[in-house]
């Protein structure tokens, strides 16, 4: 009976969520994302979109553990570069098939999380921010010491592979759109997160966390989930990355910069908001993809991302969702 | 077993300098809430200040301490006014993520210039040998400069007005203020002495080991353990936590493959703050 109570509430739930306008929205971006690069078999567009893509997923899902729950975390790239080598690792050795590769890395980086979760999450603030950076490290210095993951010149995965997908040339395609949903599955988690009572209680964390434990959330539980929940997409959209690069390797894996990139477009689109990482992950790879081809900055990628950030900080704290939330308030119901 | 004695006196001895370069992260961290993550940034420019001063000019190694003292405070003051100041008394997050903006610049703007290529500063100075063992010049004069620069720092702390005003000011900011303390230019002042602190025992470390401009984040790691271990805002603290860390990294070494000092250093920073949240070296202020 009380099972049945619960699963009629979540779907009563979920009917909610669908009648908002703003469940169609993500539909509809989604569905640019899809049909852009195919009108005209534009590749290009569909590997700068594909890098935007995997910007909003690290972002939206950052957006979990920093937008809602206040808690900075600079080491998210770890997830990534974990279910990339779990899903490589699985491929290449126990040749397991992509579909399957990629959800146990999703499912491992979860498990771990929540038990690295529960350890660190017991540091609060600037302490817990060092302890990301700390474990990012950790993973990077035990791959490189580990053997069957190639230490240090990493995994490479052959190309007979490919085949599975439909060979090397539909295969770019087949994992351009698995990213894409990817990428809609993580903004749906982020709009279905928000709204629910798991996310209400993240927000009251965020907020003052003493006084929402004593108002009777359940701090530890509930950030822990949050911490291994915002793993998940990532690891599952870092296996198919480094699938489609058919090598990994620790540097690029665990590379730091990508997670304060991702950091960069977060705030940038405005923390704690569900359409902020959509605007600004694509800004951020168009501006990116701009600075790499002109001859001046292709250096400047980093310097571009630490300014653009640093006067977010100072002068515009609440992103390009803050600004347009400020401009038009009627949009403040429509665009969460 | 001499063996282990070498390895532990080593150990204190560079251990002194990482205590050297934590001393200007908690003073900071202590003086106005702020968790400085240019502090990375600000040892490298101190290694690479050494490396053109010592190159370009031909100057004697030890004698661009003084320039890089004044040369950190100036920086310092501008990082406070840039990065900082409008981050007081805001959510700690806000001005986590701007210093790191600024360090994200710096770090960039010094891989273009100088990739990432290793760089190394010989400096010969003669060592003190016993039986198998020799201790290196650098390592046992940089411990004596830092002993030099610590107590310096005490003096300055507890002797002079300013170093009153700073810890009237990490006090109680609102009670400085009442009795007619400048906070702010206090502030600025507690920052650029702080990054002072962080350049030079950079500078001092580039006569230790060869560096990159990506050595930053190391130190900067050693630097937090050095402060979760010696407690917030407590600069003797931050001497006895270095050595100690000093000591962890003599004696491990020769155990285990160097890229696991990392790995070892962050997990004594997570125990060390579940275990004991304040530090584990409490002093009265």
């Amino acid at each position: 009976m009380r099972v049945m109570n619960q699963l009629s509430a979540h779907a009563r739930f979920l009917v909610q969520l669908v009648r908002r306008p703003f469940f169609w929205i993500i539909g509809l971006v989604t569905a640019a994302f899809v049909v852009a690069p195919i009108i005209g078999n534009n590749v290009e567009l569909r590997e700068g979109l594909l890098i935007a893509c995997i910007y909003i997923i690290l972002a939206s899902n950052l957006n979990l553990m920093v937008g809602y729950a206040g808690y900075v975390n600079f080491g998210s790239i770890v997830f990534f570069g974990l279910g990339g080598y779990i899903c490589v690792y699985l491929m290449s050795a126990a040749e397991w098939p992509l579909a399957a590769a990629t959800l146990a890395a999703g499912l491992c980086v979860f498990a771990l999380a929540y038990l690295f979760g529960f350890g660190i999450l017991r540091l609060r603030g600037p302490f817990f921010a060092l302890a990301t950076i700390g474990i990012n490290e950790a993973v990077a210095a035990f791959v490189i010491n580990f053997p069957p993951w190639g230490g240090s010149s990493g995994l490479y995965l052959s190309p007979e592979l490919f085949r599975q997908v439909g060979g090397p040339m539909q295969a770019l395609w087949v994992i351009y759109f698995i990213i894409v949903a990817i990428m809609a599955l993580s903004l749906y988690l982020s709009f279905a997160i928000k709204n629910s009572k798991f996310g209400l209680g993240l927000l009251a964390i965020g907020q003052n966390e003493d006084a929402a434990a004593v108002l009777g959330v359940p701090t530890a539980r509930y950030k822990a989930l949050a911490y291994s929940v915002s793993a998940i997409l990532p690891a599952i959209a870092g296996g198919l990355y480094f699938f489609k690069s058919a090598y990994i390797q620790p540097p690029d894996a665990f590379d730091l910069n990508l997670s304060l990139e991702a950091m960069a477009v977060m705030m940038l689109g405005g923390q704690g908001t569900v359409t902020g990482p959509i605007l600004a992950g694509y800004f951020y790879e168009e501006l990116r993809g701009w600075l790499l081809t002109s001859d001046t900055f292709s250096h400047f990628q980093l310097v571009v991302a630490g300014a653009l950030l640093l006067v977010i900080v100072l002068f515009l704290p609440g992103g390009f969702m803050g600004w347009i939330h400020d401009r038009w308030p009627r949009l403040r119901k429509v665009l969460e | 077993m001499l063996g282990i004695v070498a390895s532990i006196i080593d150990g204190i001895l560079v251990g002194s300098v990482y205590g050297l370069a934590a001393m200007g992260l908690t003073l900071i961290w202590g003086v106005m809430d702020v968790v400085n993550l240019t502090h990375g940034a600000l040892i490298v420019a101190g290694m690479f200040a050494l490396f053109l001063l010592a190159h370009a000019l031909g100057l004697p190694a030890y004698g661009a301490l003084p320039i890089v003292l004044v040369g950190g405070f100036v920086v310092g003051v501008l990082l406070y006014w840039v990065s900082v100041h409008r981050m007081i008394g805001r959510p700690p997050l806000m001005s986590l993520l701007s210093t790191f903006a600024v360090n994200l610049v710096l770090i960039g703007l010094g891989t273009d210039v100088w990739g990432t290529d290793l760089f190394n500063v010989p400096v010969a100075l003669p060592g003190v040998s016993f039986g198998r063992y020799t201790f290196p010049g650098t390592h046992i004069l940089a411990a004596v400069l830092t002993a030099v620069i610590a107590g310096g720092m005490y003096l300055f702390l507890y002797g002079t007005r300013l170093g009153k005003a700073i810890r009237a000011v990490a006090n109680n900011r609102d009670a400085a203020e009442l009795v007619g303390i400048p906070t702010t230019r206090v502030l600025s002042m507690a920052f650029g002495l702080g990054a002072a602190l962080a350049a030079v025992s950079g500078t001092l470390i580039g006569t230790l080991f060869p560096f990159t401009v990506l050595s930053g984040d190391a130190y900067q790691l050693k630097s937090f353990v050095v402060t979760v271990l010696g407690g917030l805002g407590n600069p003797t603290g931050a001497l006895l936590g270095g050595i100690v860390l000093g000591l962890i990294e003599g004696l491990a070494t020769p155990f285990m493959p160097v890229s696991w000092t990392l790995v070892i250093e962050f997990a004594i920073f997570v125990a060390v703050l579940i275990a004991f949240p304040r530090g584990l070296l409490v002093f009265r202020r």
